[in-house]
């Protein structure tokens, strides 16, 4: 794949970000700038309270940039109203938290179409391969509680994943896990992504983890540092 | 579309995991519903039933014609007027005696009666054949014919030994009278050839002449709003009261669905979260939102509105007679309603549901899709509500002591008890706080400083069961208290007043005098008071003149609010008169004031000597001397007569008076057996609103049950990890039930002031306004204190399950808490 010039999926640039806090305002991003391209993977790195999530919420369309420019497929996810927004995490991103992915009262069937039905495009030739590559046959009846954690993460990743993204935003997706579950989880996570040809996001604390990805970065002052 | 059912599905799916908390929510809507709705229904079938009773010839835009100077004419008129174009129909109205009681009889002609008259039992070519045939047929309900005691078909005999024709019931009939054809009715009131109204629909051709060129000043036209029934606007303030108490009882119950939909809410926001995050916008979520709380209302409004139904039906006996009782107003005895009852009260419903759940709604719309992630941070918009409700709480006191003392009228009493108790139970929880404040400073034990913290944090997800256990319970001591005080008021009232030992009422064209002197030569007999009454309008209120000798038994035992030094001495030079408290509020009448009493001819001015307690009484009332009442209105008769014997003769005088007069007497009985009538009519007056009153404080009880289950899960979080530091289960469980128990006590100690202020409001400015008398203002310490223990008893009831679910509940699934934190 060397030398091959792939597309740009995501550009973020100059995105600030400040919280009110009892202190005064607190700047969490001063001008971060990020590519993404079609198809590849990135590790975000940093400290705790760096601003990592912060940054993977904006990208989301989750929060309110203060200044800076997010593009998602030349879509200017800053300027779109919260119903557009939701069209796009729909669509064409997904996102998968450290826990509480799952709707608790619905099967974990339900659950991995639950996005891929509201975007109205649920496959389940696909829906049925998901489950196969991540393990979950045996488990499509129970409720999220009856599953352990990194069973319920991979169900989330097959969530995430149901409706065929472009972009798959994880945050410490690992945090919950021991080092084996998480190895195991990254490892299916890495080769279902490759297969759907979806570009990866991940937050991780894990040097180790990060190094399975292809490109690794860090949050830092508020600004991006490539490794 | 898809996505909001995709939402919707997913919304839902929460309660098929929680089926106890949704059974919980439902049961409460439908009770709510069930409330209102019911006494809706009581209400409407009350009014309907007067209106059919008492302006049938009215309904329809039907137009009465009456006798200018009362009574009957002569139907030639009826001819007359027919030729020259106006379309009448006759009609005699008069009374007829059976066993004693009396019954209204009319007299109608089928073929020229409005179609729209509301007399439209006669229907059919047979019927109508039969009607007029001999010997005809007379239509009653079919509770006429059991209060008849007879069967259909059956001719009954009346007191005076005439014929009416067969029975035929009919549930549509008009209720308490007796339909028959204008020829039977004259025979039977001896009134040949005459008429009492006549009713039209059509107006008069275009060239019938005027009204006063065919019939003189013999007849008039009653205006429209004339024939609103009397009845109607004397029974308007009991509905308002029963209206009052529905509303109340619906109130508490939508507290529930507010509670229950706020928790539920609450224990969705991971799931609202991972929807937002998936892609469901905000207006989608509303969307699904308000769908399920629109299928939700919608479902149980409906079983709300049947099991209105049927508690309107098992109430209903209960109204009918106290009706019947109080205001002599016929109710139907068989429970019909229009659409527009079952939509409105599925309406109640759907708008009660909404306004409950709007500010959930609300709050899910504006909460920034990432806060609603932080529970912490859900807490603190919690919290702001919170004060927001304080500030409300605040608001509807302020609103209360501007009704106090600017208000006027029952509207604005009305208003005064819901700005007192929306405002107090606003502010609940503010109050709780400080006491559960205090009991934490004090607190030295780690457990017990943990116990008083721990009820202060789950004070915001039990404050909307606890305010609705407070509103129950205010309305249980208020109306408690007013119904005791009333029964305890009344019956000192009935023992002074009924203090003859004898009362017989005598029957229209009795020989008094034959009666008088048959009396006076009985030894037995120590004093006969003879009694007489006119009816007048004074002021356009209906008004009894009631004339009776100034006797020493009324000296010293008629029960009086006030009256001048020698009242019963200005009776009996026929200066005075005494005047019901009802009458003197209506008129604005004080001791020493004079009064216009239109005379048969002219005016008679009289000076007010007294004035008395008339309880219950919805008419106005005179007292003035019998000798002066019959000098002013000559023809009066004589109405009935109270004898003072020994208690001991008073079986063998009634059976001596019943062998001598028969037929000319009637009702006669002791003192006692009318006291126990009065007391019966009373007691079921109220049972009506006691029943509300019980269903309201179950409401409530449903109300904390929900709450307690909904905050089942939440609940175990907290309490795991106070087990896992070595408490044991048993012991959490006890402190589980004394904190609700505590709660209950403060909310209950809480509820006993403002039961007594929305007492005192009820019986010194409601009663005053909707009855026009005040009662005596009670305290029943036994009656606060069964309060107590009934809120203790519901807060233990509703928590016991929820405890006992705990207490089995396995160490492993406690461990789970830790493991995963759902
Ligand atoms: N809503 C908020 N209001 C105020 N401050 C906030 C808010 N959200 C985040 N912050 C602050 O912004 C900073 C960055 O938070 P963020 O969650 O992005 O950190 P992070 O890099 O993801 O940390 P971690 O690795 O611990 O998850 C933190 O200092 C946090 O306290
Ligand atoms: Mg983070």
């Amino acid at each position: 794949m060397a030398g091959e010039t792939r597309a740009s999926l995501l550009r973020v640039a100059g995105l600030k970000k400040s919280f009110t806090t009892p202190q005064g305002r607190l700047a969490i991003l001063k001008g971060v700038d990020l590519e993404l391209d079609v198809g590849s993977s990135l590790a975000l790195m940093g400290e705790s309270g760096s601003g990592k999530s912060t940054l993977l919420h904006l990208i989301a369309g989750l929060d309110d940039a203060d200044e800076g420019e997010i593009f998602l497929d030349d879509v200017a996810v800053t300027r779109l109203p919260d119903f557009g927004r939701a069209a796009l995490r729909r669509e064409t991103l997904a996102v998968v938290f450290q826990q509480f992915n799952l709707i608790p009262s619905l099967t974990i069937r339900a659950n991995v179409a639950f996005q891929a039905r509201l975007a109205g495009r649920l496959d389940p030739v696909w829906r049925e391969e998901l489950v196969g590559r991540l393990g979950l046959e045996n488990l499509m009846e129970r409720y999220p509680e009856q599953l352990s954690g990194g069973q319920q993460q991979r169900v989330a990743i097959a969530r995430a994943l149901a409706p065929r993204p472009r972009l798959l935003l994880a945050d410490e997706p690992t945090g919950n896990l021991d080092e084996a579950t998480a190895d195991d989880f990254i490892k299916l996570t890495t080769e279902v992504v490759a297969a759907t040809g979806c570009a990866f996001l991940m937050i991780t604390h894990s040097k180790r983890l990060a190094a399975r990805l292809e490109r690794q970065v860090t949050l830092s002052s508020g600004v991006i540092k490539e490794l | 579309m898809t996505q909001a059912f995709w939402t919707f599905i997913a919304l839902v799916s929460h309660w098929r995991r929680h089926p106890v908390n949704f059974g919980a929510l439902f049961v409460g809507l439908a009770i709510a519903t069930a409330l209102w709705s019911g006494v809706q229904a009581l209400n409407e079938h009350a009014r309907a039933s007067y209106d059919r009773a008492a302006s049938i010839f009215g309904a329809g835009g039907a137009r009465s014609i009456v006798p200018t100077r009362g009574g009957s004419v002569s139907q030639d008129l009826f001819v007359k007027l027919r030729l020259a174009g106006w379309k009448v129909s006759p009609v005699l109205e008069g009374t007829v005696r059976i066993h004693g009681k009396r019954f209204r009889l009319i007299g109608i002609e089928p073929v020229t009666l409005p179609r729209e008259a509301g007399v439209a039992v006669v229907a059919g070519e047979g019927a109508l054949g039969a009607f007029l045939k001999p010997p005809g047929r007379m239509i009653v309900t079919p509770e006429t014919l059991r209060e008849l005691s007879a069967a259909e078909s059956v001719a009954i005999v009346i007191d005076g030994g005439k014929t009416l024709p067969p029975i035929e019931a009919l549930a549509a009939a008009l209720p308490g009278a007796l339909v028959v054809d204008i020829g039977v009715a004259q025979a039977v009131l001896n009134r040949p050839e005459q008429i009492s109204r006549l009713i039209f629909k059509e107006p008069p051709s275009a060239v019938a002449p005027p009204l006063a060129t065919v019939a003189g000043d013999a007849l008039r036209l009653v205006p429209p709003r004339e024939e609103e029934s009397d009845i109607r606007r004397l029974t308007e303030s009991f509905h308002l009261n029963l209206t009052a108490f529905g509303l109340l009882a619906c109130l508490v119950g939508f507290f529930i669905v507010h509670a229950a939909f706020g928790l539920a809410f609450e224990q969705r926001l991971a799931m609202v979260r991972t929807m937002r995050a998936v892609g469901v916008s905000a207006r989608t979520l509303i969307v699904a939102m308000l769908g399920e709380l629109a299928l939700l209302a919608l479902v149980a409004g409906s079983a709300g509105v049947g099991a209105g139904y049927l508690l309107a039906a098992a109430l209903l006996p209960d109204m009918a007679a106290s009706l019947d009782g109080l205001y002599g107003a016929r109710v139907a005895g068989q429970l019909a309603l229009d659409p527009m009852w079952w939509i409105s009260g599925l309406g109640i419903a759907v708008i009660g549901s909404l306004v409950a759940a709007g500010g959930g709604l609300f709050k899910a719309f504006y909460l920034p899709v990432l806060m609603a992630a932080q529970p912490f941070a859900w807490r603190q918009v919690q919290q702001k509500f919170l004060w927001r409700r304080s500030v409300l709480g605040a608001l509807g006191i302020a609103a209360f002591l501007v009704a106090h003392f600017y208000g006027k009228g029952l509207y604005a009493a009305f208003g005064m008890i819901a700005g007192l108790l929306l405002g107090a139970a606003l502010l609940l929880p503010l109050l709780l706080d400080g006491v559960l404040r205090l009991g934490e400073k004090y607190a030295s034990q780690p457990l017990a400083q943990w116990f008083w913290a721990d009820c202060r944090q789950q004070l915001p997800g039990l404050s909307l069961a606890l305010m609705a256990l407070l509103l129950a319970l205010s309305t249980n001591v208020g109306v408690g208290a007013m119904v005791e005080g009333f029964r305890k008021t009344f019956t000192q009232w009935l023992d002074e007043r009924l203090v003859a030992e004898v009362y017989f009422e005598v029957a229209g064209n009795a020989e008094t005098q034959q009666i008088e002197a048959w009396l006076e030569k009985r030894p037995e007999v120590s004093a006969i008071l003879p009694m007489s009454k006119i009816k007048i309008r004074l002021g356009g209120w209906p008004v009894d003149i009631v004339g009776m000798k100034p006797h020493e038994t009324y000296r010293n035992h008629f029960p009086m609010l006030s009256e001048t030094g020698d009242a019963w001495g200005e009776l009996q030079r026929g200066e005075g008169a005494l005047v019901s408290e009802q009458l003197a509020r209506r008129l604005d009448l004080a001791l020493g004031s004079t009064l216009d009493v239109p005379a048969a001819d002219g005016q008679w001015r009289v000076r007010i000597a007294g004035i008395f307690p008339d309880y219950g009484n919805p008419k106005g009332q005179l007292r003035i001397d019998i000798d002066r009442l019959m000098r002013l209105w000559p023809e009066t008769p004589r109405m009935g007569y109270s004898l003072r014997t020994a208690p001991k003769a008073v079986p063998e005088l009634i059976d001596a008076l019943q062998t001598e007069f028969g037929q000319q007497i009637s009702q006669i009985s002791d003192q006692a057996a009318i006291k126990n009538l009065s007391m019966r009519i009373f007691e079921r007056t109220f049972a009506v609103t006691a029943a509300l009153n019980l269903l309201t404080l179950l409401v409530a009880g449903i109300a904390l049950l929900a709450n307690f289950l909904t905050l089942g899960n939440v609940r175990l979080a907290q309490l795991a990890p106070v087990w896992a530091v070595g408490v044991s289960r048993m012991r959490l469980a006890q402190l589980e039930f004394l904190r609700v128990l505590l709660l209950a006590a403060v909310t209950s100690a809480f509820a006993l002031p403002l039961g007594l202020a929305l007492a005192w409001q009820l019986v010194a400015v409601v009663n005053v306004q909707a009855f026009g008398w005040r009662l005596p203002f009670h305290v029943f310490p036994a009656q606060l204190g069964q309060t107590v223990a009934l809120a203790l008893l519901t807060a233990a009831a509703a928590a016991i399950w929820p405890i006992i679910r705990f207490v089995r509940i396995t160490p492993a699934a406690l461990a789970k808490v830790f493991a995963n934190e759902r």
